[in-house]
């Protein structure tokens, strides 16, 4: 598999009638790590939801495009299919449904009729993946995401991160909740995945995430949009200065979606 | 009375019928007693569904079915019901005759009685009278119970001796085969202090065009620290009325747990009540239905406290398409001096289409303060973030909603002891759904 590239250009977004996103630009590129920083209600979620096309958000104005292929005219399973990945940052919990009926299902719908996965031949994987992630056993028979601590919910979206292989991922606040151990084995799990073929988008308040995985662009967004961009430096002055700085630079006050810049 | 619904069989017919049974006096009697209370009792009401119009006249009351030597020998949709194993303790009803029965030795040298109504009345006639319509139910609830004490044609009689504790689950097919046979079917089942037992039914049939009736009366008592669980799967076709009453009695740390998979295709009131009568009892009634077509259904689920320390939990999911129409009633009673009782229900309806409508009445009756007690209940549709959550991972939206109903309905389906009962429901409710 060649590397992918997810474009995103001038995204508006709308949500229940009133506008979020108001021209988001990013392109991420197979091999390559991006975080986006910002405040909280700058719009992050917004932007992966509607990558992924969750049914509350509207797409107004602008183009996403993987392998120059128009993502927005696809169903949600054809945006899977055609490579991408979202870690929630709130994961349904779909009650008794098993999650590994539920992996089993989303692996065998990727791998297309015909080419199902062998039985043995999945346990294998899930077992090996739930073991690279210290994520206990008993966890595959539990029905998906149901009473899952917050730090398991982050797990188990890695463990289908893992199975499933996609192309590009956008790993939505996959560090919050997770204490320092669980944060060191999600990390490790993400880069076991690093390679040409694979490109993130992790959104995160934190740098210590930042720490385990290193971005090779850090975006800041504002007001829906992205404001500032750099590299891992970026997220450092963050981590030490907070946001006053830029807002300062770029003549904002209000930061949130609520205002006009 | 203002509606009169003439009874379609009169005295001299029960008579005859009972006799040529070859039956105790008792239960003659019993019967014509039944008979002439019937007239003059109400038909049941259930809330919120009315069914003046249903057809509770028009069937026929005895028809025979033939004997076969083995399982292999009836139709693949029988068959069906039994594990690759075959299960040894197996009594298969068709039409109103056994057609097939087995008892381990196991079982019968521990004293257990696993056999048809009929010959239980031969054999253990004290026994049956000890129990029936007794404790669990009284003949004159209603309308429709009096004629099911006055018309009984087939069941069985389940008796599972003092601390005796069956491994296997004991298995009952009960097979409407002809299209206009009633099934005034009764299963009485008593386990002994101490003992412990689960037992799996299916009713079934497949008259689409002809009428009938099932009047369908469930004990279960479960003496001092019994441990019963009952699952069952009804799936009688459009053509079918039925009433179907399931009691349970707990006497002191007995515990009673159903699992009712209610797939029936024509209109149906389904009744549920457990009666948690010593201190520190236990029950859990679960039920899970799908309604299709424009049928109309009213189920209701009680557990009434009376001893202390005693538990009931409550849950019934239902999946309407079509036009179909079911009310939902979750009843957690709590008598005075039920103290540190728990009554907590969960109803769920799942509409999957414009037509269809669901009503859940969670009520709670609560006379007693020292108790804990809860309920939740919702009506609405597939929810389209699961299905988002679902589809992000490549699932396509037919298969993320079969998944979502599958789980939804699995409660029941998880708790169903036999292998192959747990797939044909399985398979019922994928057909149902589709
Ligand atoms: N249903 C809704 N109706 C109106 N506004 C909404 C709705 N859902 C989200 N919003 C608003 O959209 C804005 C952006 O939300 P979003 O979830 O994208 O923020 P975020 O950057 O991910 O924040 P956080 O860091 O807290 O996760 C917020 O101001 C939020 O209140
Ligand atoms: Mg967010």
């Amino acid at each position: 598999m060649a590397a992918s590239t997810l474009e995103i250009k001038d995204l508006h977004v709308e949500i229940e009638g009133k506008e979020i996103l108001k021209g988001v630009n990013l392109t991420i590129n197979g091999g390559e790590f991006h975080a986006v920083m910002g405040p909280n209600g700058t719009g992050k979620s917004t932007l992966a939801s509607a990558i992924m096309g969750h049914p509350k958000y509207e797409v107004t104005q602008g183009k996403v495009l993987l392998d120059g292929e128009d993502v927005l005219e696809m169903e949600v399973d054809e945006r899977a299919k055609a490579g991408l990945f979202l870690a929630m940052q709130y994961p349904s919990e779909i009650s008794g449904v098993t999650n590994s009926d539920f992996l089993r299902s989303s692996i065998n719908a990727l791998r297309g009729e015909g080419n199902e996965i062998p039985l043995m031949k999945f346990i294998k994987e899930m077992d090996e993946a739930m073991d690279y992630l210290e994520i206990d056993k008993n966890m595959a028979q539990r029905y998906l995401n149901e009473g899952f601590s917050g730090g398991e919910k982050k797990r188990n979206e890695i463990l289908q991160l893992m199975l499933l292989k996609p192309a590009i991922a956008v790993l939505d606040e996959i560090d919050s909740g997770l204490d320092i151990d669980a944060l060191k084995v999600v990390s490790k799990g993400i880069n076991k995945l690093r390679g040409e073929d694979f490109g993130c988008l992790i959104i995160t308040h934190y740098q210590r995430l930042l720490d385990y995985i290193t971005p090779d662009k850090v975006h800041v967004m504002m007001q829906g949009r992205v404001v500032k961009s750099g590299g891992p430096e970026l997220a450092k002055r963050l981590e030490e200065e907070g946001y006053d700085w830029i807002k300062e630079e770029l003549g904002i006050e209000d930061e949130t979606v609520e205002q006009e810049a | 009375m203002a509606v009169e619904t003439k009874l379609p069989y009169d005295k001299q017919y029960v008579t005859q019928f009972s006799e040529g049974r070859g039956e105790p006096d008792w239960m003659k009697n019993f019967r014509l007693e039944a008979l002439e209370q019937a007239e003059n009792l109400p038909m049941p009401k259930p809330e919120k569904t009315k069914i003046d119009k249903w057809n509770f006249t028009n069937f026929t009351h005895h028809v025979s079915g033939d004997k076969v030597d083995s399982i292999d020998e009836l139709p693949d949709e029988i068959k069906a019901f039994f594990n690759e194993d075959k299960s040894k303790n197996v009594i298969i009803q068709r039409n109103h005759s056994v057609a097939f029965s087995s008892v381990s030795e196991t079982l019968t040298d521990k004293g257990v009685i696993f056999t048809d109504i009929q010959t239980a009345l031969h054999e253990h006639p004290d026994l049956v009278k000890k129990y029936y319509m007794r404790d669990a139910i009284k003949v004159d609830d209603n309308r429709l119970t009096a004629l099911h004490a006055a018309l009984l044609n087939g069941g069985v009689f389940v008796y599972v001796p003092k601390n005796v504790v069956i491994e296997d689950p004991l298995q009952v097919v009960f097979w409407q085969e002809d299209d206009e046979a009633a099934l005034y079917n009764h299963v009485l089942l008593v386990a002994d202090q101490g003992s412990e037992v689960t037992y799996v039914e299916n009713y079934i049939s497949q008259n689409t065009e002809k009428q009938s009736v099932a009047n369908i009366v469930t004990e279960v008592v479960a003496l001092d620290q019994a441990r019963v669980s009952y699952g069952a799967v009804d799936n009688f076709a459009t053509g079918t009325t039925t009433y179907v009453n399931r009691r349970g009695v707990a006497y002191r740390d007995a515990k009673i747990e159903w699992a009712i998979g209610q797939m029936n295709d024509g209109n149906t009131i389904s009744e549920n009540v457990t009666n948690l009568m010593g201190d520190n009892s236990y029950a859990e009634a679960k039920a899970v239905s799908v309604g299709r077509g424009d049928q109309k259904q009213n189920f209701v689920a009680n557990i009434t406290h009376f001893g202390k320390f005693s538990e009931g939990y409550i849950l019934q999911h239902g999946v309407m398409k079509d036009d179909a129409n079911s009310i939902f009633s979750g009843i957690g009673k709590i008598e005075h001096g039920a103290m540190k009782s728990d009554a907590q229900q969960e109803s769920r309806v799942l509409m999957l289409s414009q037509g269809a409508r669901g009503d859940a009445n969670p009520i709670l009756l609560i006379d007693e303060d020292d108790v804990t007690a809860g309920h939740a209940a919702s009506v609405g549709r597939v929810d389209p973030v699961q299905l988002y959550y679902l589809m992000s991972r490549g699932i396509s939206k037919a298969e993320a909603e079969r998944l979502i109903i599958h789980g939804f309905l699995n409660p029941v389906v998880e708790q169903i002891p036999i292998e192959a009962v747990r797939k044909q429901l399985t398979q019922v409710i994928e057909r149902k759904v589709n």
